[in-house]
């Protein structure tokens, strides 16, 4: 199993209702179902996705974030909110943040750091906008529309009152290092955070 | 005819009639003492008999889902595109079962049936049914087949309101409930369509009080507009737009009120058509099941409770261009289903044909329906 999905999982407890935002193909949904006793939904606007998590056995709703948000979810119904790779795909990954606290106790995000150092300095070098194997695409086709730094998104998560219970922090192959520990928002490619509302 | 048929076809079939000596108590109040149903079934039950699937038909469907009754069939049974060898519901794997309902014109005790009481064709003395007798009569019907659960539940439109009841009113006796291009209960203007509908059909002059079998009539005047009307709710506007557009039957205008454009002339003879093979007081009987759905009623218009005893797990489809059942509804009912806890997956398939859709085998929708059938037939070792 990827590392990050890795730790994802030892965060989700069994019986715990989950809720996956742009859950892909199913793959983390359906290993939280079968091995952690969780039960869950799955969001999904890929119709390819949609059909392989009905294949699985795993909960899907085709919903679109940007245009429906959650408001058929109701107030604290999840015990976890999951959003994996998809937080720099929303149009406002702000009230997609509060939203996810409000139909859950806790959420666990992942997203890539725009500010990596091999990112700096793609962009310092060559004046273009960079890629790398976390952001694949160009800067005119790529769905990555909220690109942010960890210190950026740790601002918003201050600013809105939300609690950061952990972070950790992983490279491009999702392996943890202990360099990224040391410097996460240079040498730390994707960060797992776990957020709630709730004080400890 | 087809020459040879089809390798995906279930090939020539055969409804049977079973008969039902044990009186069935209806919502309105009243009892059948005794009743047909006709049913045909595909494929083969399993020895624990886990495989079975119901479909249930919807306003004017019956019993004659798929394959032929015979090699001069000019057309096979009304959801051939979903049901045969390697299809979403693969006869190859499950035992499929489908009947006429209650109240039906296609073989099952209806209004044109006889009344023991009188000798005569019940006529109006048919009791009004509802969606809820259905699903009891169709449990009956799985007690008589041996079959103590199904591994799933299917219908659309009117066949979806069936397993949507299902899974309330026998939640250990279906596996999953698949609903497609449905609603959790008819708007208001759903109402008005039907009732246009049984307005042309009562006031037609050979209607005769529901009692024109004893008359020799048959209201066919009344019937073709109705169904002329409801057909208009099945079709999109881009769908109708595509196949006639404004069309003319002919070169110019000819300044009068025959059928000109190819779209009336079209609405005509399907109205034609059946209302030479349906029974009036059955339409009459079908809309107003259709108007009475509402499962949420008992629970004070709250459907997330309504659902609290179900236990299967939901598909729900719905069509883009539905107007009729738009997708609105289906989300709603998701929507539901998701405050009461229960496992449910949802699309929303692109399709130009509005509410017949659920009836044309489109990509996605054959590939959605596939995948999910596939694992219920996993589910159940099928």
């Amino acid at each position: 199993m990827r590392p990050d999905l890795d730790i994802i999982q030892q965060w989700v407890q069994p019986g715990h209702h989950v809720l996956d935002l742009g859950c892909g193909n199913g793959t983390l949904l359906d290993f939280l179902q079968r091995e952690r006793g969780a039960t869950g939904f799955g969001l999904e606007i890929n119709p390819d996705h949609i059909t392989t998590c009905m294949a699985k056995g795993v909960s899907v709703i085709e919903q679109n974030l940007d245009t429906q948000g959650l408001d058929n979810f109701d107030d604290g119904m999840f015990d976890v909110v999951l959003m994996t790779q998809a937080l720099q795909a929303v149009r406002r990954p702000d009230k997609v943040i509060e939203e996810m606290l409000r139909v859950g106790r806790e959420g666990i995000v992942t997203f890539p750091n725009f500010a990596h150092w091999r990112l700096r300095w793609g962009l310092a070098l060559s004046g273009r906008m960079p890629e790398s194997d976390a952001l694949p695409y160009k800067w005119y086709n790529t769905p990555n529309i909220r690109l942010c730094t960890f210190k950026d998104f740790e601002a918003l998560c201050r600013q809105k009152g939300i609690r950061i219970k952990s972070r950790r922090v992983v490279d491009g192959q999702h392996q943890n290092s202990w360099l990224a520990r040391l410097w996460p928002n240079l040498l730390g490619e994707i960060a797992i955070y776990r957020i709630t509302r709730e004080n400890p | 005819m087809p020459d040879s048929l089809p390798s995906d076809s279930v090939g020539l079939v055969s409804p049977q009639t079973i008969r039902f000596d044990t009186p069935i108590e209806l919502a309105c109040g009243q009892t059948l003492d005794s009743y047909d149903l006709v049913v045909e079934t595909y494929g083969t039950l399993n020895p624990d008999a886990s495989n079975a699937v119901l479909i249930c038909h919807a306003l004017s469907g019956h019993h004659h889902a798929a394959g032929y009754h015979s090699m001069e069939d000019k057309k096979p049974g009304w959801w051939d595109s979903c049901i045969g060898p390697g299809k979403p519901i693969d006869t190859n794997r499950f035992f499929v079962v489908s009947l006429n309902n209650l109240g039906g014109c296609h073989g099952s005790t209806g209004p044109n049936s006889t009344n023991p009481a009188t000798g005569k064709p019940y006529g109006p003395d048919f009791p009004v049914i509802t969606v809820a007798d259905w699903v009891k009569s169709q449990a009956y019907l799985a007690d008589h087949l041996g079959i103590e659960q199904w591994a799933a539940v299917v219908g659309g439109s009117l066949g979806g309101m069936q397993a949507l009841q299902w899974s309330l009113d026998y939640p250990e006796r279906l596996r999953h409930s698949v609903v497609i291009a449905s609603t959790p209960r008819l708007s208001a203007q759903n109402i008005a369509f039907n009732e246009v509908a049984r307005q042309a059909i009562t006031s037609d002059r050979e209607f005769h009080d529901g009692r024109y079998y004893d008359f020799g009539a048959v209201p066919r005047r009344g019937l073709m507009l109705a169904r002329m009307v409801g057909h208009i709710t099945y079709l999109s506007d881009a769908s109708m737009g595509e196949k006639f557009g404004r069309e003319l039957r002919e070169e110019a205008y000819k300044f009068g009120f025959d059928a000109e454009f190819q779209v009336e002339s079209y609405l005509r003879y399907q109205g034609e058509r059946f209302s030479e093979s349906f029974d009036a007081n059955t339409y009459l009987l079908m809309t107003r099941a259709l108007d009475y759905f509402d499962p949420a009623y008992a629970a004070g218009g709250d459907l997330a409770k309504a659902l609290a005893p179900a236990s299967c797990e939901y598909l729900v489809l719905s069509f883009s261009t539905d107007w009729r059942f738009s997708p609105e509804r289906s989300e709603e009912m998701v929507n539901a289903m998701i405050s009461a806890r229960k496992k449910v997956s949802y699309a929303e398939i692109d399709a130009p044909w509005g509410h017949d859709a659920f009836l044309i085998p489109t990509p996605r929708y054959t590939d959605i329906f596939t995948a999910y059938m596939d694992r219920v037939a996993r589910e159940v070792g099928a």
